[in-house]
């Protein structure tokens, strides 16, 4: 179907779909599901967006309309926009996988968030506040009721020495109220002139019930009833009161507490209340993790050793894996396959099996390593920091030679026969035939993988965590990371997930350093592999 | 024909994707919004419908507690969702989701937990009524800043569990005592150790140690009428000094083991290695199934003083966001904290049950009877917050000083003991 040139009417332009329609897809049936597809899809959408509205979440609706208009403007006219009809999938996992998360972390690390700092403003005066009213020690148990009077909720107790019921509304003192009917253990039945409200209407009503406060007298300084189940009523005192209109809290002393500006409100004198709330700090966590002496310290070291061990990691599988792949690339070799099998053996276990079990070879008493193959030595193989460190890099050399031996050999067997057979017709001994032909020849396919590996021990958080889970301990800092620590698992115990204090915001501002360095690393790797492959 | 092919065959992945997209897309915010949408449409139904709570629980605990939850709909109207979680994730989950409005109406929670879940603002406060109903030990656990947030259904401590027909007297009041005994035994060739705890290379484990030290003199917070003073470490100075003398002694005479891990030590004393392992309730059904002969025992002081063991509380917390506070509080106080369901609780958990009542029915199990003369002596483990930062450096020093790696084991201690207090007073 050639297409004319000549501008086309709207009946030749329909025609023209149609027949286009007739030559791209096969029928109706096609047509049927794309568009069954997209109603769906539709419809979950503006569910989605109905949802948004109703909990108030702008952004998300936001995305949402864009993903409507979007989804609909791309593939509801057929035979146009094909590319964006490719793209378009992969651009939306694309952005809620990788920027939507990048993103977030992005906004971590510019807040305080973390324990102490986990919700809004609002919540942590409601927080105070409730933390804040306390029973009056030794102060009676009413039982009670809740009832309606007028169309007001009112608060009806019994008093359990006189057994007189008393009822106020929210905010009034207590008055007599006679001829109520209790129940045979106290309870109150039924009280003349009020509605006495039924489990159920009281749940509906939880939040103006949980409010409603009732005074035993007129002094403003004496405590209140309130009720907690609705059948339970007894005396508090708010011990901190929140002034909205100063935005300030007063305690019982007097001392006032103000907004700091940093989520948390603070007396003059630096004494804080619990808990505080989220806000921005702005580069705070950055200026923490480079001055903060007592984060700086471990941070800089475990910055040494995450380089050293990355790089040594590397160095070593590689020399390992490239040696026994080119001793088993000698066709003289008998069951070279055997062999092969066996070396690669290592890689077919889930490396955090491994490493578990390595932890337990390495027992400095019970251990396999120390107890039988070194007859009897008392290495202290995952206490002291040295040997520490050489177990972890003993263990990931046998985690990782297999990969290398697999990608050396055949990178190994794609160095073509001639090239060799020429160095060896020249006279070149084995050593220079490896030096100057073999090597530079394996390093063009191969140095991209060694940044890649080099990346992925950078980040090496699995062997860590289950051999050492970076220890021992550095000594006498508040930063708890130890001599074994990469700074990925040093971000896992700042983000305080393997137990201690909590600081979301501080392990984003080390996952972003993170970031940085390890592209600074595969950029310039990367245009260094440019220039090898230039040479050849 | 393959390009027809290839385009049918692209709509129809795309479709595919694009609906998984879509899925994934709203699946984060339609859950924060169908829960205001679900309470409604339940609270309109019916005139007895008293809307509905969500309870997190562990699978332990989940069958016992159904019933309970049927008891409460009939009885009021509300019913409760119970929600199985991972014991171990509890506490985490519900610091992140509670501010979002996904978290529960409550949780079941050990009890340290409570420090950090009042720094954070996710929990309220809950009147227990009558609190002289509980073992004090156990509200005094939930106790946070004079206020009470959890009540509390199960207490678990540590103490000896004696290989019977090893050692068929009942363990000695001094440690230095039982260790003799516990040679003799060796030296009789029944047995490879006097003693077994155990221990991590490199963190050594002071909740275990615990009871020793306080032997000592030497608790990590003096202990007031309010509970722990928590703002100042009370394990320094002399008593200190003398109980990182007896580790280091200990670690010298091998009778404390850094390599003796919990599965090597757990192990060996269920193969009839030793007579005495110290350990918590949760190793007893193993111990059953190994068939050891065992009885419990209290703990022998290796100081002057009593051994006091943390006690380790269970309980359940309301959030402080719960749209039904009148109903959760309710549920708990007056169901869950009820001898009936204590007992019932008891029963799934073989932990002694917190309500006083229910306890003294309880006792007919000399295995919770011996457990509940531990606990009743000892501790609650601090549940002030800056205590999850205690533990590795605290652990630490110890290691370093069994493992004979402290010159002087006194300074040692003392200069943990230095960093700990800067850690507490910065927090």
């Amino acid at each position: 179907m050639s297409t004319p040139q000549t501008t086309l009417s709207g009946a030749e332009r329909e025609q023209a779909v149609t027949r286009a329609q007739s030559t791209y897809s096969a029928g109706p049936l096609p047509w049927i599901i794309k568009i069954v597809v997209l109603g769906l899809l539709d419809a979950f959408l503006v569910m989605g967006a109905i949802t948004a509205v109703a909990s108030g979440a702008w952004w998300i609706l936001a995305a949402i309309i864009t993903l409507l208009v979007l989804l609909n403007g791309i593939y509801l006219p057929p035979n146009r926009f094909l590319p964006a009809k490719y793209l378009f999938p992969g651009l939306v996992f694309l952005s809620i996988f990788s920027i939507g998360v990048i993103g977030y972390t992005v906004y971590i690390a510019f807040t305080n968030y973390g324990d102490g700092h986990n919700s809004s403003k609002d919540d942590a005066i409601t927080s105070i506040q409730a933390n804040n009213t306390t029973r009056v020690p030794g102060s009676k148990a009413y039982k009670s009721t809740v009832a309606l009077k007028d169309g007001k909720l009112q608060l009806v107790i019994v008093d359990p020495a006189t057994k007189k019921v008393r009822a106020a509304a929210d905010q009034e003192v207590l008055t007599d109220v006679e001829g109520a009917e209790l129940s045979s253990i106290g309870g109150i039945k039924a009280v003349p002139g009020y509605e006495v409200l039924s489990f159920s209407d009281v749940t509906k009503r939880t939040k103006e019930i949980a409010a409603l406060k009732v005074k035993l007298d007129e002094d403003p300084n004496s405590a209140f009833i309130r009720t907690t189940t609705g059948s339970a009523s007894y005396e508090y005192k708010s011990t901190l009161t929140y002034d909205p209109a100063k935005d300030t809290f007063t305690d019982a002393k007097g001392a006032v507490y103000h907004d700091s500006g940093k989520g948390s409100f603070v007396t003059d004198d630096g004494k804080r209340i619990e808990p505080g709330w989220k806000v921005g700090v702005g580069f705070e966590n950055f200026k923490r993790a480079f001055t903060n002496p007592d984060i700086r310290g471990p941070f800089l070291k475990v910055t040494a050793w995450t380089f050293a061990f990355a790089f040594l990691s590397v160095a070593s599988t590689f020399a390992l894996g490239l040696f026994l792949a080119i001793m088993f690339n000698e066709p003289r070799m008998r069951g070279q396959k055997i062999y092969r099998v066996l070396m690669i053996l290592p890689y077919a276990f889930p490396g955090f099996l491994s490493a578990l079990v390595w932890a337990g070879l390495l027992n400095q008493e019970f251990g396999f390593i120390n107890e039988v193959l070194l007859g009897g030595a008392r290495i202290p193989w995952l206490t002291d920091p040295v040997w520490a460190k050489v177990a972890v890099l003993l263990v990931n050399l046998w985690l990782g030679f297999p990969y290398m031996f697999l990608v050396a050999t055949g990178a190994l067997q794609s160095i073509p026969d001639d090239v060799l057979e020429a160095a060896r017709m020249d006279g070149a001994s084995t050593w220079q035939t490896f030096r100057q032909i073999k090597l530079p020849l394996l390093m063009v396919p191969l140095a991209p993988l060694l940044i890649s590996s080099f990346a992925f021990n950078f980040n090496n958080f699995v062997l860590i965590y289950l051999l050492t889970n970076g220890g021992p301990q550095f000594q006498g800092t508040s930063l708890t990371a130890g001599h074994t620590d990469l700074l990925i698992s040093m971000v896992f115990k700042v983000a305080g997930f393997g137990g201690g204090n909590h600081d979301y915001g501080l392990a984003s501002a080390f996952a972003i350093i993170i970031f940085f360095i390890i592209g600074g690393i595969s950029y310039l790797g990367f245009r260094q592999t440019k220039t090898l492959e230039n040479l050849n | 024909m393959s390009s027809t092919i290839g385009r049918r065959g692209f709509i129809g992945l795309a479709g595919l994707a694009v609906g998984a997209t879509a899925l994934t897309a709203c699946g984060g915010e339609s859950t924060s919004s169908s829960t205001p949408a679900a309470t409604a449409s339940a609270g309109g139904s019916a005139a007895a419908d008293a809307g509905t709570i969500t309870v997190w629980t562990d699978s332990n605990r989940e069958p016992v507690l159904k019933p309970v939850a049927a008891k409460f709909k009939t009885d009021t109207g509300v019913t409760v969702k119970l929600v199985v979680k991972d014991f171990g994730k509890l506490a985490d989950d519900f610091v992140t989701q509670v501010p979002t409005g996904k978290g529960p109406d409550a949780s079941i929670m050990p009890h340290d937990a409570t420090g950090r879940l009042v720094q954070n603002g996710v929990v309220s406060p809950i009147e227990l009524g009558d609190a002289s109903l509980f073992e004090d030990v156990a509200v005094q656990a939930f106790t946070y800043d004079g206020q009470v947030y959890g009540l509390p259904y199960s207490t678990e401590s540590i103490a000896i569990l004696r290989n019977t027909a090893l050692a068929p007297d009942k363990t000695p009041d001094t440690f230095d005592a039982m260790i003799e005994a516990g040679k003799k035994v060796v030296a009789g060739g029944k047995a490879k150790y006097p003693f077994l705890l155990g221990l991590d290379a490199k963190t050594s484990d002071p909740f275990h140690l615990y009871p020793f030290q306080t032997s000592f003199g030497a608790p990590i917070f003096e202990l007031g009428d309010k509970g722990f003073d928590a703002s100042k470490l009370a394990m320094g100075g002399d008593k200190g000094a003398k109980f990182a003398t007896w580790l280091a002694d200990q670690g010298k005479a091998g009778i404390l083991n850094l390599n003796m891990t919990q599965d090597i030590a757990k192990a060996q004393f269920f193969a009839g290695k030793a007579p005495y392992f110290i350990t918590g309730p949760w190793n007893l059904a193993d111990a059953k199934k190994a068939g050891i002969k065992y009885a419990v025992d209290a703990l022998p002081k290796a100081g002057d003083q009593e051994a006091q063991a943390f006690v380790t509380v269970q309980g359940f917390v309301m959030s402080a966001k719960t749209q039904n506070s009148v109903a959760v509080n309710k549920f708990l106080v007056e169901y869950i904290g009820s001898v009936e369901v204590q007992t019932e609780l008891y029963k799934a958990g073989l932990r002694a049950p917190a309500n006083k009542a229910a306890y003294e029915a309880a006792k007919a199990d000399a295995d919770v009877a011996s457990f509940g003369e531990v606990s009743a002596k000892g501790v609650p483990m601090p549940n002030i917050p800056a205590m999850s930062g205690v533990w590795t450096d605290w652990g630490t020093a110890q290691a370093q000083i069994i493992g004979q790696k402290a010159k002087d084991p006194a300074k040692t201690w003392q200069a943990m003991v230095d960093t700990l207090d800067a850690k507490i007073k910065k927090s």
